[in-house]
C-alpha cells in the first residue's frame, strides 16, 4: 500500500507549488490514476514516489516504509517505471534492453534469459524474432511493450506509468490498453498511471485522482467520478457524455443475460418446437456438442420438417465477452440487430445482450448514485 | 629525374617515413583520446569546471604550431617528447568539445529511464552515456587526427622523422619531386584516416539511433 502525506514540492524559484499538500491513499492491487492537464502536478507527484524528484515536504510511504529514507538506488529497483516509449535504449537490443535492471541485479546469466523470454512471451514478442533487434526496428506498439516488459523485468510489486501508451495511434493504444487491463487482472501491481487523458483514466484505473495546480480534486472510483463530479473542473474534463462513458466501465459479460432458447445441431425440428412449446417466438441460437456457437434458425424456418444442419444461418452481431457494453452498443446500432451474442475468445457462447438491457444499465447505474 | 622513377628507387625510405609518421600520430591521438574523453566528461557533469576547460582547449588552437614547439624547447627540448606534446595539444580541442556535447546532447528521457530503473551513476555513464555519444566522439576523433596528421608533417622541424623530413629536405634541396612526395604522402595518409573513421563513425550512429 502506498500512502502520500502532505506531500509538497516547491521547484527552486517557483513561487507557486508545483504539487500542494497532497494526501492520496492507494491500496495493494489497484491502479490510481492521475489525470489533469498539464502542469498540475501529476508527473511531478510521481517522480516523488520513486525519488526522481525531492519533495519539500510530506511523506511517501510504501508498505509503511518511508521512501525518502531508502537508499534510492534499492527503492527504484522495486519500483517498475515506464516511460514513454523514447524511453527504450537505442543502442542495446531489445533482449539487452529487458535485462537492464536484472543484470544490475547481478542474476545469473540463465535466470535473465528466462526472465526476458517470458516477459517477451507474455507481451506476445516472439524472442526467437525479436531478441536481437534494436528498438528502432520495432512499431510503436511494439516498442511500447518492450517498454512495459523492462519494467516488469525484476518483478517489482509496484509500477509507476508516466503517459505509457501516449505516443501511438489511438487504435493501437485502445489494443495495448486492453491487453494491459488482462495483465494486470493476473498480475495484480499496484500501478500509479499518468495521463492528461480522461477517456484512458477512466478505462485503466480502479480509482482516478484528479488534480489541478498542484492539488487533488476528487480522488473517486471512475464510476464515482462520472456519476458526482465534484465541481464544475471535473465535469469539464469528463465532457458531456458522461452516461456514455459509463457504458464504456460495464464490460458486456456483467450484462448479458442466457437466451431464451439455445438448440443443439444435433436437434431436430420437432425436438425445438416440443422445447419451445407456446412460449414467445424469436430467433433460436445453435451450438454444437463443445458450446461453439454455430449461428441461429429463424423462428420461421421452423414449419419445415427433418434435420436443421441446412437451416442455420451465421450470427452477424457477435461480441467478445469483454467488450465494453458502449461498443456492444455500437456493435448493434452498425448492425442494425436489438440483441447480440457474447461469445469467449473460442467462439463458445456465453450469453446475449438486447437493447433494452443496455438501456436498463444505464438507468440503474444513475439511480444508485443519485 | 621522373617523379615516378623517383618513387621506385627511394621507395625504402619513403615507407620508413610513412610508418614513423603514423607511429607518431597514432601515439599523439591515443594520448589525446584519454585526455581529452576525461576532460570532456569533467566538463559535461561539472558545469564550472567545464567554464575554465572548454575555452582553454580554444585558447590553445590559436597558438601557432611551431611558436608552441618553440615555447616547449625551453622545457622539454626537441624530440619526441615535444612533438608528442603539440599533437596532443592541438587534438584536445575536437575530443575534448565533442564528448562534452555527445554527452550533453543525450536525450534527458534516456538518462531518466536509466534513473527510474536504479541504474548507479557509474552504470550510466558507462553502459548508457558514453556508447550514446560515442558517435560523436568519433567524429571528434576524426576531425583531430586528420588535422595533426598535417601538424606531424611540421615536427620533423624538431627531428623527429615522418613525411615531414622529405618536405624540409626537398625545400632545402629544391627538390620538387621530395617536396612532392612528402605532400602527396600526407594527403594520402589523411584521405585514407578520414574515411576510415568516417565508416567507424558510421557504423556507431546506425548502433545508437
Amino acid at each position: 500500500m502506498i500512502r502520500i502525506k502532505n506531500l509538497t514540492k516547491i521547484y527552486p524559484g517557483a513561487e507557486i507549488p508545483a504539487v500542494d499538500n497532497l494526501n492520496l491513499e492507494i491500496g495493494e492491487g489497484e491502479t490510481c490514476v492521475l489525470v489533469g492537464p498539464s502542469g498540475c502536478g501529476k508527473t511531478t507527484t510521481l517522480k516523488m514516489i520513486n525519488k526522481l524528484i525531492i519533495p519539500t515536504e510530506g511523506t511517501i510511504l510504501i508498505d509503511g516504509e518511508n521512501v525518502l529514507k531508502v537508499d534510492p538506488i534499492e527503492l527504484r529497483r522495486n519500483i517498475g517505471y515506464v516511460i514513454q516509449e523514447i524511453g527504450l535504449f537505442p543502442h542495446m537490443t531489445i533482449f539487452e534492453n529487458i535485462a537492464t535492471v536484472s543484470n544490475e541485479l547481478n542474476w545469473p546469466k540463465d535466470k535473465i534469459k528466462d526472465r526476458v523470454y517470458e516477459l517477451m512471451e507474455l507481451m506476445d514478442l516472439d524472442p526467437e524474432i525479436y531478441r536481437n533487434r534494436r528498438p528502432s526496428d520495432l512499431s510503436g506498439g511494439q516498442r511500447q511493450r518492450v517498454g512495459v516488459a523492462r519494467a516488469m523485468a525484476a518483478n517489482p510489486p509496484v509500477m509507476l506509468m508516466d503517459e505509457p501508451f501516449g505516443a501511438v495511434d489511438p487504435i493501437t493504444r485502445g489494443r495495448l490498453q486492453d491487453e494491459f487491463l488482462n495483465l494486470q487482472e493476473k498480475l495484480k501491481k499496484t500501478i500509479i498511471f499518468v495521463t492528461h487523458d480522461i477517456n484512458e483514466a477512466l478505462k485503466m484505473g480502479t480509482k482516478i485522482a484528479v488534480m489541478r495546480g498542484g492539488k487533488l480534486v476528487q480522488y473517486t472510483s471512475p464510476d464515482g467520478l462520472l456519476a458526482q463530479p465534484e465541481n464544475e473542473f471535473v465535469e469539464d474534463l469528463i465532457g458531456g457524455d458522461s452516461t456514455l462513458k459509463r457504458l464504456h466501465l460495464v464490460l458486456a459479460k456483467e450484462v448479458m443475460k442466457n437466451p431464451l432458447y439455445v438448440a443443439r445441431d444435433s436437434d431436430s425440428i420437432a425436438d425445438i418446437k416440443a422445447k419451445i412449446g407456446d412460449k414467445p417466438k424469436s430467433k433460436i441460437y445453435v451450438t454444437d456438442s463443445e458450446n461453439t456457437l454455430m449461428g441461429y434458425l429463424p423462428y420461421a424456418q421452423l414449419k419445415r420438417e427433418g434435420s436443421i444442419n441446412s437451416l442455420i444461418q451465421p450470427v452477424k452481431a457477435k461480441i467478445a465477452d469483454y467488450t465494453r457494453l458502449s461498443e456492444a452498443l455500437s456493435e448493434m446500432l452498425s448492425v442494425g440487430n436489438s440483441m447480440i451474442c457474447v461469445v469467449d475468445d473460442d467462439n463458445n457462447f456465453k450469453g446475449v445482450i438486447s437493447l433494452q438491457d443496455i438501456l436498463d444499465t444505464a438507468k440503474s447505474e444513475s439511480e444508485i448514485h443519485s | 629525374m621522373g617523379f615516378i622513377e623517383f618513387l621506385f628507387t627511394r621507395n625504402q625510405m619513403v615507407l620508413r617515413l610513412l610508418l614513423e609518421h603514423i607511429w607518431l600520430v597514432l601515439f599523439a591521438i591515443i594520448i589525446a583520446i584519454i585526455v581529452g574523453v576525461f576532460l570532456g566528461l569533467i566538463s559535461a557533469y561539472y558545469p564550472i569546471i567545464s567554464k575554465i576547460i572548454l575555452p582553454f582547449t580554444q585558447i590553445t588552437m590559436t597558438v601557432p604550431s611551431i611558436a608552441l614547439m618553440g615555447i616547449l624547447i625551453p622545457l622539454v627540448g626537441i624530440g619526441m617528447i615535444n612533438a608528442i606534446i603539440c599533437l596532443v595539444v592541438y587534438s584536445l580541442l575536437s575530443i575534448v568539445r565533442n564528448t562534452y556535447t555527445g554527452i550533453k546532447e543525450i536525450p534527458e528521457e534516456y538518462i531518466e529511464a536509466a534513473r527510474g530503473m536504479g541504474m548507479t551513476k557509474r552504470w550510466i555513464l558507462f553502459k548508457i552515456k558514453l556508447p550514446l555519444a560515442l558517435p560523436v566522439i568519433i567524429a571528434g576523433v576524426r576531425t583531430s587526427i586528420v588535422m595533426i596528421i598535417g601538424i606531424g608533417a611540421i615536427m620533423s622541424y624538431i627531428g623527429v622523422g615522418g613525411l615531414g623530413d622529405l618536405i624540409f629536405r626537398g625545400i632545402a634541396r629544391t627538390s620538387r619531386n621530395m617536396i612532392l612526395t612528402g605532400a602527396i604522402f600526407v594527403s594520402i595518409l589523411s584521405i585514407v584516416t578520414d574515411f576510415f573513421f568516417g565508416k567507424l563513425e558510421n557504423y556507431f550512429v546506425k548502433k545508437t539511433s
